[in-house]
């Protein structure tokens, strides 16, 4: 047979691509629930490490119900809608209007304290970033933050999934009084004492800022809620003010 | 065909061959895209090693046994096309598997494709010997890659990062406290290129074989 006549390199040409094609996607649909599950299990460990709960990926849905005990969605009005926060997927939801936009928030409890749990989703320098940052009961001091990438240079971006880089977000704060401050990732390093910075990577400054764009593109969305929590804390405060100065009126008339 | 065994000395000669003489990146100067861009750290360095022996030696025995029935004018197609399903299949079994691996790996899976000592492996000697021929061939190239990765991030991870495979060496040996600092610059993807250079001027000083007379 003459391999190199034009009707042989078609039929071989065409025949390849059928056999290939059919070998990829009977791949693709047999490892896709592996797959899935992984990814599930380790959007549960991010989230839970942001709350500074390490775990196993096995043990992550376990451990997940036990600590997460609100998952609730928000409109950019800062209400509750309904829907299933878990499912939410960012990476459509950025390409949306903001004002079509749902936002999904996680609320965890450690020690009887509350977490709010915000996603995260920017860009690097050569594709997706996300993570999850968490704020203490205040919704203003940071209590953890976690970030992962899809492809940053290693050794450079992609060391903002390392501890040395997130830790330094704890205790930070987004608000100055009033004003949203968000928190940037300074090149070089940021200036000692600044509650509103953290140190940038060497080498990886546009991932850098993703990191700074990202926290302040969806901190920004998530104002409305915060403000309006925070306003009802400032009311229950004063209530109870008002209700222990009462109680001390009435016990001093007796 | 010839009835000599697999250790005979021309198949050992395959094996060793790419490891000095004949080696892909520092001889041939193939794979050098890939050399500069993930050598920063030992790890990616070892693990992209291990892929492309994988990728190479499966993807020469393919096309070892299909040598006969290639066209010949579509024979660069059908590696590539050869090679990309083999890449995605280690990938998504990877991600289902050990998916901490596969984020490790990240965009590098990818990348082997692009490597060219897989393409030029293919057309150079699969096409031309049969299947145990071709695998030994494929073994000794990605040894041959693989050993000048792993040279390269080696130095560039302990003299930019003062770590190795990630345990801080240079920390444990108390250097920073004699004043010694990490040079950032071996970090940067020139300094692979000229970590290679060096390379290259020290295998060629020692084996004379490779100096040319012009």
């Amino acid at each position: 047979m003459n391999v190199d006549s034009n009707s042989y390199t078609f039929g071989f040409a065409t025949m390849m691509v059928v056999i290939v094609a059919a070998l990829l996607s009977y791949a693709a649909i047999e490892l896709k629930p592996f797959q899935d599950t992984n990814i599930e299990l380790e959007k549960q460990q991010n989230i839970l490490s942001s709350i500074g709960v390490d775990v196993q990926r096995d043990l992550a849905k376990e451990v997940y119900s036990k600590y997460i005990k609100q998952e609730i969605v928000l409109n950019y009005k800062g209400e509750e809608v309904d829907g299933d926060a878990f499912e939410i997927e960012l990476k459509k939801e950025l390409k949306k209007a903001n004002s079509d936009q749902v936002l999904p928030l996680f609320i965890s409890n450690v020690d009887g304290f509350k977490q709010y749990i915000i996603p995260l989703r920017g860009k690097g320098l050569w594709g997706p970033i996300w993570g999850f940052i968490a704020l203490e009961e205040d919704l203003n001091t940071v209590y953890g933050a976690v970030f992962d990438h899809k492809g940053e240079t290693p050794g450079l971006g992609a060391e903002i999934n390392q501890s040395f880089f997130q830790e330094p977000f704890i205790g930070k704060s987004i608000f100055d009084g009033e004003t949203f401050k968000s928190i940037r990732v300074v090149k070089g390093g940021a200036p000692e004492g600044d509650n509103y910075a953290v140190d940038g990577i060497s080498g990886g400054t546009i991932t850098s800022d993703g990191v700074t764009d990202m926290l302040l593109e969806r901190l920004n969305m998530y104002l409305p809620y915060i403000t309006r929590l925070k306003t009802e804390m400032e009311e229950e405060k004063i209530i109870t003010e008002i209700d222990s100065a009462l109680i001390l009126n009435d016990s001093l008339i007796q | 065909m010839s009835k000599d065994s697999l250790f005979s000395k021309k198949n050992r000669k395959l094996l060793s061959d790419p490891l000095d003489d004949n080696n892909p990146i520092t001889v041939q100067v193939l794979g050098i895209c890939s050399a500069l861009a993930i050598t920063v750290q030992l790890k990616p360095a070892v693990v992209m090693a291990l892929s492309v022996l994988v990728v190479l030696s499966v993807a020469n025995v393919v096309v070892s046994l299909m040598r006969k029935m290639i066209p010949s004018r579509i024979r660069i197609i059908v590696f590539l096309v050869v090679i990309a399903a083999l890449v995605i299949l280690v990938d998504q079994v990877l991600k289902a598997f050990v998916y901490d691996v596969s984020k490790e790996l990240s965009v590098f899976v990818g990348l082997i494709i692009t490597n060219c000592i897989i393409c030029g492996r293919l057309e150079a000697f699969a096409m031309a010997n049969p299947p145990g021929k071709a695998f030994l061939d494929g073994l000794g190239n990605s040894f041959g890659y693989g050993i000048i990765l792993i040279i390269v991030a080696f130095f560039r991870e302990l003299l930019g990062a003062g770590t190795l495979y990630g345990y801080p060496v240079l920390e444990k040996l108390g250097l920073y406290n004699l004043g010694y600092e990490n040079n950032g610059m071996m970090i940067l993807p020139p300094m692979a290129l000229v970590t290679v250079g060096v390379l290259i001027w020290w295998q060629r000083s020692r084996n004379e074989k490779l100096i040319e007379n012009n």
